[in-house]
């Protein structure tokens, strides 16, 4: 236990457990749109697949990490166009097109990979980037100012996404559309393409954990994500509808995932037990949201499709 | 906004000018002619009523008007221009406005983020609620709509959320103003207020359209009154040529009688007897806090108030839908407060619930199986479990031809009824039960003008024949014309009592609006002894709406 306690060790935890969250909070962020709006994405997961074997692929043949970077965005939001057209278009029920949606990705990502990979090759990730003059701070520029660009774009992202939703009409017309649609469109807001641009925000976002959660690995293989796509679906009901809460929850996420990894590695876990306690990110999580989500409420319209009353 | 005409307050000198020409109008859905061949105008500076019953047309062709429906046949015009309208955008484009039957706003949100929703910010991508606020500010001064612009839409009462569905329209500068049935959940005296400012917005030289089936408001209101019937223009009167029996023949088609007002019954012992109960809402808030009242054999009471001030709470309680926190209902002298719906109903209790499609039917079902829902299991019409098939069909005819229930056959799915005729079935299959205790939810809400005669003459006749009869309506005139006695209900109190036939309209109307008589101040400010009455209308901050929010809650 002592060994844990060394600032070296909480440095590295910290650091690289934000790392980690990333990908989560990137996802999350992406969700929280869609939800607000009124759609839930369970494809998630999937498109996280499909986002990260596309920057695995691009990545292998050209060596070019800013441009398999951005395949792996388009697919997410090439992946949106579907989600959106099913769930706003074709008003299907979400729970089950997001299934759908993630099994795709499950399946489609692990046959492109054998059949265009086969044996998995590490890749080169993107390289941390010091902030200068705050990563020289001793403790905290270890920590928070020595990450790649990755993820001090999902951390901007957070009050980005808090100034859309609060402070722009945009943000408006997404809320509105999310609590009473009705309401919306009898004021002239169109709830399907307020719809398809959150969707297609969210997939794009997704695509981009994709790329996120690669880079944290730097190798693919099959069901990289191991359902985490779910837990980013779980971290937006835990933050409560907010980037912010969203942002935290991430962390938490990360930081306990990293944590359980560092002690197993220091010998702190018994092996017999690593399989339980790689589970307790995911229990820690759920038990946070019990305890927590019950006071906020979600978009009154969360899952329904809208249909103008005759 | 877009208009190029003269913005109201220039406008007064077109008063006169027609904004809305409607020429030939036509439209049809599956099975019907919602509206065939009509012709309707609306000038600057008027109000112009849409009269007729529910089903009439009236709010079809409104939708035409706003975008929402597509006419199949005929033209618009708007200040003279022909236009197509084919969304609400482009109705709002033209400097129209609507306000529905159900508010439109967003309960989560503020009073001026509903107001800037969908209109251009002055600061491009941002809201720029500020500037919203201070204009929402100056339009409430000048218009006398008192409303806080920073204040959520949940936390306001009824008559303040339709303040703020016409400050909407004030803020859009609408030229053409749709109120569809405006006043449903409003107190007379917030009525009163509505119609100050309405006249106001004409006087603009804006053109309003009214649509509303209450005699009394429609003759109070109007410049001009149209009255449609199954889909066509029965004709237009100018207000002076308008008188209550004129327009009531006019929109029922033959004369009516004006409803009398029952002589008393033979009163017996209590049969229902309601003592300081407590049901929650779902929203888990007190919606019902200390009712107590009894009904006795041979008597009506109606219980009034304004929606949602915890009537459909009572109601479910009495038929054991909800179970009540706590308080006493005896029925024929047995306790039955947390018994479930079929012990209360073997106790003598008969229930036409308020949301007669989802509650009182099965909509799929045939009429025959609907009217056997209740007593299926009777040995007169099953035996070791199979249905009597013959005794069934001579049981259905006759209560069919008894209630005088209009349907093809007794196979035909309720669904498919009209909701007069779904309300006789109900009727039917209750009173064949022969209750003592008879609770009717809104009898004649959305009914013709006939069939509500109908129901209103069975319901005294049930009263005459013993049954200790309620009904809980939300129209006073319903209330004031049949029953013996009338209960107001409150915020989830009984706020008092009056008789109609001494009371006043407008002494009803200060108890629906929480005002005691003997006081002349709002409820809250003496609270009732029998309950703890916060007064939420008077703190902002009460987490309880009055109403439900529009759109259904979590």
């Amino acid at each position: 236990m002592n060994q844990f306690f060394t600032v070296d060790v909480l440095t590295t935890t910290i650091a690289s457990g934000i790392a980690l969250a990333t990908p989560f909070l990137l996802a999350a962020l992406g969700e929280t749109i869609g939800q607000r709006s009124g759609v839930i994405n369970l494809g998630v997961d999937g498109i996280m697949l499909l986002g990260a074997f596309s920057t695995y692929y691009v990545e292998l043949q050209t060596g070019n990490l800013l441009l398999a970077i951005l395949a792996g965005t388009a697919t997410g939001t090439l992946m949106g166009v579907i989600t959106a057209f099913v769930s706003v278009t074709l008003k299907a029920e979400q729970g089950i097109s997001g299934i759908g949606v993630y099994l795709f990705g499950l399946g489609f990502s692990s046959l492109l990979f054998q059949k265009l990979v086969g044996t998995p090759l590490p890749i080169s990730t993107l390289p941390p980037v010091g902030i200068p003059g705050l990563d020289s701070i001793p403790l905290i520029g270890g920590m928070f100012f020595n990450q790649s660009l990755l993820v001090y774009l999902a951390f901007l992202l957070v009050p980005v996404a808090t100034f859309v939703l609060n402070r722009t009409t945009y943000g408006l017309k997404i809320k509105a559309v999310g609590e009473n649609p009705a309401a919306a469109d009898s004021l002239g807001v169109s709830v399907a393409l307020i719809r398809w641009s959150t969707v297609l925000i969210g997939c794009t976002f997704a695509g981009l954990a994709g790329a996120a959660l690669l880079m944290y690995g730097g190798i693919f293989q099959i069901n990289l994500t191991q359902s985490e796509g779910f837990i980013a679906v779980a971290l937006v009901y835990f933050g409560a509808w907010r980037p912010v809460g969203v942002m935290f929850g991430s962390l938490l996420y990360g930081l306990v995932g990293v944590v359980i990894l560092t002690w197993k590695s220091l010998g702190i876990i018994p092996l017999s037990a690593s399989d339980l306690a790689a589970t307790a990110p995911a229990v820690i999580t759920v038990l946070a949201l019990l305890f927590l989500a019950r006071r906020f409420r979600q978009p009154a319209v969360l899952g329904r499709p809208y249909e103008r009353e005759g | 906004m877009t208009m190029a005409a003269a913005t109201p307050g220039d406008a007064t000198g077109r008063a006169g000018v027609p904004v809305l020409e409607m020429r030939n109008i036509t439209k049809r859905f599956p099975g019907v002619v919602a509206n065939n061949k009509v012709n309707f105008d609306v000038r600057a500076g008027e109000v112009h009523t849409l009269f007729g019953e529910n089903g009439a047309g009236k709010s079809t062709l409104m939708r035409v008007v706003y975008g929402l429906y597509h006419p199949d046949e005929g033209e618009i015009r708007l200040n003279g221009q022909r236009v197509s309208i084919s969304s609400p955008s482009s109705a709002i484009h033209h400097g129209i406005g609507m306000i529905h039957q159900h508010f439109m706003l967003v309960d989560t949100l503020t009073v001026a983020e509903n107001v800037a929703l969908g209109t251009r910010s002055t600061r491009g991508p941002l809201t720029g609620l500020d500037t919203v606020a201070a204009r929402i500010v100056e339009l409430s001064e000048r218009y006398g709509l008192k409303v806080d612009p920073q204040a959520l839409i949940w936390q306001l009462s009824v008559g303040e959320r339709q303040r703020v569905e016409i400050i909407k329209a004030l803020y859009r500068d609408v030229e053409l103003l749709i109120l569809d049935e405006p006043t449903a959940v409003l107190t007379p005296t917030e009525v009163g207020d509505l119609f100050t400012v309405l006249r106001q917005m004409a006087s603009d030289g804006r053109g309003l359209v009214f649509i509303s089936h209450k005699v009394h408001e429609v003759l109070d209101l109007s410049d001009r009154i149209t009255v449609l019937r199954n889909g066509h223009i029965v004709g237009t009167l100018a207000r002076a040529e308008a008188t209550r029996e004129r327009l009531v023949e006019m929109m029922v088609g033959h004369q009516v009688a004006a409803e009398e007002h029952p002589p008393r019954g033979v009163v017996g012992a209590p049969r229902l007897v309601v003592k300081d109960l407590h049901v929650m809402s779902d929203r888990a808030t007190d919606a019902v806090r200390g009712v107590s009242f009894e009904v006795s054999s041979g008597e009506l009471v109606g219980i009034a108030g304004v929606a949602g001030n915890g009537q459909r709470e009572l109601a479910e309680a009495i038929a054991g839908l909800r179970p009540p926190v706590r308080g006493s209902i005896r029925l024929n002298d047995r306790e039955m407060a947390g018994h479930g719906p079929a012990a209360i109903r073997s106790a003598g209790l008969g229930y036409v619930p308020e949301e007669r499609m989802r509650d009182g039917v099965v909509g799929d079902f045939s009429v025959a199986e609907n009217l056997l829902l209740v007593d299926y299991g009777s040995s007169a019409y099953s035996q070791l479990g199979f249905l009597r098939r013959g005794a069934i069909r001579r049981h259905c005819q006759e209560l069919v031809a008894d209630f005088n229930v209009k349907t093809p056959n007794l196979e035909t799915p309720a669904r498919s009824l009209s909701g007069g005729n779904i309300q006789k079935l109900i009727m039917a299959r209750e009173l064949s039960a022969q209750p003592q205790v008879l609770l009717v939810a809104q009898p004649t809400r959305g009914i013709d003008v006939s069939a509500s005669l109908y129901i209103h003459q069975r319901l005294v006749a049930q009263r005459d024949s013993g049954t200790a009869t309620i009904i809980i309506s939300e129209d006073l005139d319903e209330v004031m014309t049949i029953s013996d006695r009338i209960l107001v209900m409150y915020e989830g109190t009984i706020i008092g009592s009056a008789d109609p036939r001494t009371a006043t309209r407008e002494e009803i109307g200060m108890l629906m609006a929480g005002v005691r008589p003997s006081a002349g101040q709002p409820a809250a400010a003496a609270p009732p002894t029998s309950a703890a009455n916060p007064p939420s209308t008077a703190q902002p901050p009460a987490p309880q709406p009055p109403a439900a929010p529009p759109g259904g809650g979590a």
